[in-house]
């Protein structure tokens, strides 16, 4: 495994930069007296940093399974630990994504939160940096060293900004539940830095860098309990079905934006794509057959759930669950096309999932609530924010021609080819995704307007709209031409696969 | 031959233009509506260009997405899709007509949202009918059915909203549960998702999968609503007459018919499906629906139903043509296909003039409305006939291949189911007929309570107007043509079936 210097290739370190710059604009933000200046700073911040990230994605060499921008300082040298961050066609696509969501959410938010909002962009600046860091790391105590900061945020704006009652509680639930997969993670982490050092052609050091772990092969029983620990940890985080209880409380009790940030970056999905499948390859084929399983249960009890749901936030905590199922059945297929495939869905999910919770701040700055009995007839009074709800709501039932469907074919095509009867079960699941999205919509938006709030409701304001906008063109262009995202991750998906190895003829039903 | 254009593609994209210029003039009326006509003839010029290219045997191609690595989205154009595309462009122009005739040229943003949607179908029927693929097919047939959720429901009764939400449930169900996975197997199983004159599938490939990839496809294509898939049909009867014109003729059942020819010419090929038997499945299905809906037919009196009911046994007809795997057959089946459209239409268009006139729509309610409506009962008559199959309609000629078809391939049970549902549909549409031209006019009812003749007589009905009626005698006049001189279409049609 090669990696490329950003140096050589874009000469500066761009990754730093970008994990720098929101914290740079943070503390400029602090020293900030004016409040009306506050927000259009911070935009202009998050609007650098997101051409700073689409730079990043320009320059990235597709044709290659290289690690890219490569910058690396030791750190503490004694325990093999360096500062060292990396991209590849696996991560590349999360930090414009980020840095999008980012934007999104400051639009979005601009007049919604009139609490303390110079704390509340700060809190999203930091989110930010750290968010970067977490999908740039390619040392793994670097990762968890972000991954575990990442929750300090996560926790401000839920019980800060929240908008239900029980808010305090979801932030708690979310910390502790996280608190519960880290202290595996550790351990797991540095089991891979032991059994490296303790590996022939190593010298006998210690390392947590991925590339260096990747190169030193992991004895059975090792793998095997790594794998459960990163795997917990990662499924907590996805969430993954029986795990998943934090997510519908922490989006129907934190404010809108963190719920985009939450339900938006599937960072559990990466975190078995980053570490869990590189790493410990062999445990994964072994245990694919389990995450399948529980994939197929994950779409099937999400999409279940989701169908008596009655408020639009928990309803899309519940088709999160189900979409990540569908995910991790992708990654248990071990092929290309469904690893391919998860990778292109939970990268579109930050699209779409952004789209439905944006749709749902949207709805509750007007009428105060998500919860279907107090909408009804919304068309009638915000067209724009009905098409553009329609344009996310489609997307999550993967019709064609919205980012929602390229992922979820190839998920498809993979698990059919690997597990013929569970893909069977997860596409006829697809209908029930259909029925709960489809009559969620039609209860919200069409028949007749029951009540005076709704009623009164304004279409979306220019800010807003630039918002929809984007993210509803992102959904459709995308799911014309996913090309462009598929050749970014196609050498790396490869080599994940290959390390993956499954034994031939066992796991293929075609070709 | 192949030959690489971007013909296939403006043809797709004109509709959308058309669409985007019928929102710019969306307060102008009636200037919105011929912006949709002229659309529609530079349409109908494009498709015009191709034809001698797949009459020759050629195809026309052209590339939108590399989209995935397995399968890109691209257009190509052959005699078939020509077929699907031209017969919908033209009924595109006169139901345009018809409906300005119809549902009025008011300045109502909901007619100017119609003629949008519109649009919107015929460029999506196109996107079908020049796939390149599968997973091309599947991009736009699944997009037919979103656009045309809101013509289906453009009423906004509590009836147009139950029978849209059958409509959508029916559509997007099958959609997903059954054509979707037919669409992943056939790629597990042949390596690929094209369309390949012949068939994709390995000789040797397993069987009684393919069965079951074959039945999925049956299932899944609700739009050519073979039983037990077709209630969605009935149900989106609540729309306006246009609407059903476009469900029933323009764009929608064409498109699954089609979309069954292509599955077995172009998935399976008619060689496997001989060693299948799938002939012997699709005849099964093909003729219960058929009995069924014919009989069915019988016991109803709204008219609209009637033809609702009669649409699904049709279908049945050109499905079934294909299904007989000989030349004959599959020249009926597709010949059927446009014949069926521009009969089908009169008799809408006709159904519509009837109500626009008197307000009726029962079977009961006709008596003697042959001599107030002489336009469009004599074009309800060429319809009619041509649905029956009787000379000199284009129906018959159908008719007659199907009979020469199942005769050639040794199918008397088929032929028998033929004969016995052309009686049971001259029982419904001659019954039709006979109340409307040979019993005389409704007794005037004599209420004895006014003295006033005024309101004892109803008011007395006279045929519609021109933008109605016109439509109408265009298409019975085309049913007619084509009956009478149906060779430069045959061609066209030979070379879709693959006829050599």
């Amino acid at each position: 495994m090669n990696e490329i210097a950003a140096a050589d290739q874009i000469g500066f370190p761009i990754l730093s930069t970008l994990v720098v710059l929101p914290l740079v604009v943070l503390v400029g933000l602090a020293f900030l007296r004016d409040q009306r200046t506050v927000r259009p700073v911070a935009l202009a911040g998050a609007l650098i940093e997101l051409a700073l990230s689409l730079a990043l994605v320009a320059r990235f060499r597709t044709g290659g399974a290289d690690f890219q921008f490569a910058e690396q300082l030791p750190w503490i040298d004694a325990i093999g630990l360096s500062y060292h961050l990396a991209v590849d066609g696996v991560s590349v696509l999360f930090l414009p994504l980020t840095a999008l969501l980012v934007v999104l959410v400051m639009l979005t938010s601009w007049s919604t939160v009139r609490h303390q909002p110079k704390a509340y962009l700060m809190t999203i600046l930091g989110f930010e940096a750290v968010a970067i860091g977490v999908f740039a790391a390619v040392d793994l105590i670097l990762f968890f060293v972000f991954w575990e900061l990442l929750l300090i945020p996560t926790f401000i704006l839920v019980k800060v900004w929240g908008t239900g009652a029980d808010r305090t509680r979801a932030a708690l639930k979310y910390v502790l539940t996280m608190l519960l997969g880290s202290a595996g993670l550790l351990v797991g982490f540095i089991l891979l830095g032991v059994n490296h050092r303790d590996a022939p052609g190593s010298g006998g050091e210690l390392s947590f860098d991925l590339l260096a772990l990747m190169d030193v092969s992991v004895p059975t029983g090792t793998q095997t309990t790594v794998f459960f620990l990163l795997a917990f940890a990662f499924a907590l985080k996805a969430p993954m079905f029986p795990l998943h209880a934090w997510m519908p409380a922490a989006l129907l009790d934190g404010p809108i934006g963190m719920a985009v940030f939450l339900a938006g970056l599937k960072m559990g999905v990466y975190g078995f794509l980053r570490f869990v499948l590189p790493l410990v390859p062999d445990a994964f084929a072994t245990w694919s057959w389990l995450i399948a399983v529980l994939g197929v249960v994950a779409i099937l009890f999400g999409a279940l759930v989701a169908l008596v749901e009655p408020n639009l936030r928990r309803l899309v905590a519940f088709a999160s669950v189900s979409h990540v199922g569908m995910a991790m059945l992708g990654l248990a297929s071990l092929n290309v096309q469904g690893v391919q495939g998860a990778l292109f869905l939970i990268v579109s999910l930050g699209l779409t999932s952004s789209g439905m919770l944006l749709a749902a701040g949207f709805i509750h700055h007007r009428v105060g609530s998500t919860d279907i009995a107090s909408l009804g007839g919304l068309a009638q009074r915000a067209p724009a924010l009905a098409v553009f709800s329609l344009v996310a709501c489609l997307s999550a039932i993967a019709l064609p021609g919205t980012t929602g469907f390229p992922g979820e074919f190839l998920v498809l095509l993979g698990a059919f080819r690997a597990y013929s009867w569970l893909a069977v079960i997860a596409v006829l699941t697809v209908i029930l995704t259909a029925s709960y999205v489809l009559v969620f919509y039609e209860r919200a938006f069409h028949g007749p307007v029951t009540s005076p709030t709704v009623d009164a409701v304004n279409d979306l304001r220019p800010r807003e709209a630039v918002a929809a906008l984007v993210t509803g063109l992102a959904i459709i262009a995308f799911g014309f031409f996913p090309g462009p995202v598929l050749a970014t991750s196609k050498e790396s998906v490869d080599v994940l696969v290959e390390r993956l190895d499954p034994p031939a003829g066992e796991r293929t039903t075609g070709d | 031959m192949d030959t690489s254009s971007v013909a296939p593609l403006l043809a797709l994209l004109v509709p959308v233009l058309g669409a985007a210029g019928i929102v710019a003039l969306r307060d102008r009326p009636p200037a919105r509506e011929l912006c949709g006509v002229a659309a529609g003839l530079v349409q109908l010029g494009i498709i015009a260009t191709m034809v001698p290219t797949v009459l020759d045997g050629g195809t026309i191609s052209f590339t939108i997405s590399a989209f995935l690595p397995e399968a890109a989205i691209g257009l190509r154009v052959d005699a078939l899709g020509v077929v699907l595309a031209g017969t919908s462009s033209l009924l595109w122009i006169l139901t345009t007509v018809y409906s300005m005739g119809y549902l009025g040229t008011g300045p109502d943003r909901g007619l100017a949202r119609f003629h949008v949607y519109f649009g919107l179908t015929i460029a999506a029927t196109m996107g079908v009918a020049f796939s390149v693929n599968l997973l091309t097919l599947y991009l736009f047939y699944e997009a037919l059915t979103i656009i045309t959720y809101p013509l289906v429901t453009h009423t906004r009764t509590p009836e147009a909203a139950q029978g849209g939400k059958r409509y959508l449930a029916y559509q997007l169900g099958t959609g997903v549960a059954f054509l979707l996975p037919a669409i992943v197997l056939t790629y597990t199983q042949s390596g690929t998702f094209d369309f390949v004159p012949g068939g994709v599938f390995d000789a040797d490939a397993g069987g009684p999968l393919l069965v079951l990839v074959y039945v999925l496809f049956l299932a899944g294509i609700a739009k050519a609503a073979l039983l037990p898939v077709h209630a969605w049909l009935p149900a989106a009867m609540v729309a306006p007459v246009p609407v059903s014109a476009l469900l029933h003729a323009v764009a929608v059942v064409n498109v699954g018919v089609f979309t069954v020819f292509r599955v077995v010419l172009d998935v399976f090929g008619t060689d496997l499906a001989g060693e299948l038997h799938l002939g012997a499945v699709t005849l099964a299905v093909t003729s219960v629906t058929i009995l069924m809906t014919s009989l069915y037919a019988l016991w109803l009196d709204n008219l609209k139903a009637i033809l609702a009911y009669s649409t699904i046994g049709q279908l049945s007809y050109m499905i079934l043509g294909v299904a007989l795997l000989s030349d004959a057959g599959r020249t009926g089946g597709v010949l059927h296909l446009v014949g069926h459209a521009f009969a089908k239409i009169t008799l809408f268009f006709a159904v519509g003039s009837v109500y626009l006139a008197s307000g009726r729509t029962a079977v009961s309610e006709l008596r003697g409305i042959g001599r107030q409506m002489p336009w469009t009962m004599g074009a309800f008559v060429i319809g009619g006939l041509s649905i029956v199959g009787l000379p000199p309609t284009v129906g018959f000629i159908a008719k007659y291949f199907l009979f020469l078809g199942a005769a050639d391939a040794g199918q008397w049970l088929v032929l028998a189911v033929l004969a016995v549902s052309t009686v049971l549909s001259a029982g419904y549409y001659l019954r039709v007929m006979r109340v409307a031209l040979l019993e005389p006019p409704a007794p005037v009812l004599a209420s004895g309570l006014s003295e006033d003749p005024s309101l004892t007589r109803e008011p007395s009905i006279t045929e519609s107007r021109a933008l109605v009626v016109a439509p109408l005698v265009v298409t019975a006049a085309v049913t007619l043509l084509l009956g009478v001189a149906p060779g430069p279409l045959l061609e066209l049609v030979r070379a879709a079936a693959r006829v050599v």
